[in-house]
């Protein structure tokens, strides 16, 4: 990609500088143990207005981070993780919209996960690091917003585990959202689903290089096991459909070899997939997500009753599945849009026609991109923007 | 299944049926629409009655429209039932040009009555007079102007006539509370009012259960 060319693009936010926000207030989590002191690396996009009226915050999925849009540098080869969607001229569009992206805590991109230094030990976090659930990500999200100075969002927006934040936030802050977009989410995992955060996590935690978690003391990483467990994950984000479009059953060298190297295209590739994520991503900052997903359940509080769960919700809301996506396939999503139903709630449903698996929810696709955008618009004229 | 490129296509045509179901309904209510198409009724019965509710609509290139409109839509296919919906949900379950084509009719007046007070519905009338002339006279299926497809390719599955509405209204226990018919244009006449099931071309109804 050259460079310039692309950054100069008129629909692109262009470069961005994340921000590093410092709280020493400290922060109560789920599992009974307490932060004293956090940092939360944000980026925004777009200007704050006077009324501080028109701010979305976009929430990540399990291995996004705030790098959302835009470009680092004049050098970086792709562009933030969602920016076919946020820009001038996109649905969340950057003209009309401020918009925010937060690492969770946890992470390993620049907010207090097992990489940061424990400030008690001198060490990093490692294993040690409380485990974080999506309640505690929405508390720290709301933190933010309290600096930012809004009071309320005009829209938080999240795919899988990022519409599971999303949710939350509509049943924790109802005051603080006017409109939650839950994208490709369910309302909680399935045990199908568990079971593959659990072959994942097996992966990593079985791996000698993984030293019960301390392995950056050994100066190594489990890079077998991360890399298995984000094959296997690959594998869940797609469809059977596009794989067979994609890859079929292509041999590399044209030929059965008879032998255990990688043969098939589609081996090669997720050898690769996963080797790309050994290199940016932390194998205790992936534990750590796969069970904020494996534990999140807000109707558990409510006697799991999903309804009421969403009782007190006053957000007007946009639930969109994907007909390809096993992982949280459409019916998961219908169970959100009945429990909203159920209370009369404001909602809109979308299915869209897409064979691009779970990940279908970061493509362009046209009908996916129209309804975001209409929504948007709606967002935009009801709040006066 | 394609119900609404039927409604789609003639939205600008329906508007006057739109007027008389609007007439119909209570301001204030609670209204479903089955198979809403881009939200038209459902954006006009809003800002002329203030009612609330959902549009239920299954093609996917209108369901940013309904949106757009600020159409409060829900993707999904209406001959999976209404099972989303709770008994006595809602006051009003509208249905326009949409009943002849689903595969089970009799069941969806059926649901419509469990998630609704009273329904209203309007279809194309096939006994009408030129529908009868095609089959009497030319031995052909019928084509006009509120059936402009082939059998072969048209949408519409279960099609009727008045009669034939009224009959399995009653044989289901459904009390017809009002009925109008009308032309193309949606206009109506006297003759119209004495020979409805010859001279109406679109038929409207509202109905409830009998208790």
């Amino acid at each position: 990609m050259t460079e310039l060319t692309e950054l100069l693009l008129a629909d692109s936010v262009g470069l961005v500088t994340p921000q590093i926000l410092r709280f020493d207030d400290p922060l109560p989590l789920d599992c009974g143990r307490t932060l004293a002191s956090y940092d939360l690396i944000y980026e925004t996009y777009g200007e704050l207005n006077a009324a501080r009226s028109n701010a979305v915050l976009i929430c990540h999925a399990l291995s996004g981070d705030h790098h959302a849009a835009g470009y680092h540098s004049a050098k970086d080869r792709k562009p933030g993780w969602w920016d076919s969607c946020i820009g001038p001229g996109k649905p969340f569009d950057t003209r009309h919209f401020f918009v925010v992206s937060v690492n969770n805590l946890g992470g390993c991109k620049g907010s207090t996960g097992p990489t940061t230094i424990n400030p008690a030990t001198g060490q990093p976090y490692g294993p040690d690091f409380p485990i974080v659930t999506v309640k505690d990500w929405v508390r720290s999200q709301a933190r933010l917003a309290d600096h930012l100075g809004v009071k309320q969002w005009a829209a938080v927006i999240g795919g899988s585990l990022g519409g599971m934040q999303v949710l939350q936030w509509s049943i924790d802050y109802p005051a603080r959202i006017r409109h939650a977009l839950v994208i490709a989410a369910a309302p909680k995992l399935s045990a199908q689903n568990i079971a593959f955060n659990e072959v994942a996590r097996q992966a990593i935690m079985s791996d000698p290089d993984f030293h019960a978690g301390h392995y950056y003391a050994h100066d190594v990483i489990p890079r077998r096991g991360l890399m298995l467990a984000r094959m296997l994950g690959h594998i869940t984000y797609l469809s059977d459909d596009l794989m067979r479009a994609k890859f079929g059953r292509e041999l590399r060298e044209g030929k059965l070899n008879f032998g255990f190297d990688v043969e098939f295209q589609v081996e090669s590739y997720l050898r690769y997939q996963g080797r790309a994520f050994v290199e940016r991503f932390d194998a205790n900052t992936y534990l750590l997500m796969t069970k904020a997903l494996d534990y999140f359940d807000p109707a558990s509080d409510y006697g799991h009753d999903l309804s009421a769960a969403l009782q007190g919700v006053t957000a007007s809301f946009l639930v969109v599945a994907f007909t390809g996506d096993w992982r949280f396939a459409p019916a998961r999503s219908r169970e959100i849009v009945r429990a909203l139903l159920d209370g009369d709630k404001d909602v809109s449903y979308a299915e869209i026609e897409a064979n691009e698996g779970h990940d279908a929810f970061l493509m362009p696709i046209p009908r996916y991109m129209e309804v975001l955008d209409a929504f948007m618009r709606r967002v935009a004229a009801e709040g006066g923007l | 299944m394609v119900i609404s490129a039927d409604t789609g296509s003639s939205q600008t045509a329906l508007r006057p049926d739109l007027d008389i179901i609007s007439q119909w309904i209570t301001p204030g209510s609670r209204v479903l629409d089955l198979g809403c198409g881009d939200g038209t009724l459902l954006a006009h019965l809003w800002d002329t009655r203030q009612v609330s509710g959902y549009g239920l609509e299954i093609d996917s290139g209108n369901i940013a429209k309904c949106i757009r409109a600020g159409v409060n839509v829900i993707q999904t296919d209406l001959d999976a039932g209404l099972s989303d919906f709770d008994e006595a949900s809602f006051d009003y379950v509208v249905m326009t040009q949409t009943l002849q084509a689903v595969y089970y009719p009799a069941r969806l007046l059926d649901e419509m009555l469990r998630v609704g007070r009273e329904g209203i519905v309007t279809f194309p009338n096939f006994g009408h007079w030129r529908c009868r002339m095609h089959v009497a006279l030319r031995g052909r299926m019928p084509v006009s102007r509120t059936l402009p497809e082939e059998w072969y390719n048209t949408p519409n599955i279960h099609l009727c006539t008045l009669r034939d509405f009224e009959a399995l209204c009653a044989k289901k226990g459904i009390r017809i509370l009002q009925r109008t018919v009308v032309d193309y244009a949606h206009h109506s006449n006297f003759a119209m009012s004495l020979l409805p099931n010859l001279l109406g071309e679109i038929a409207l109804y509202r109905f409830q259960r009998i208790k």
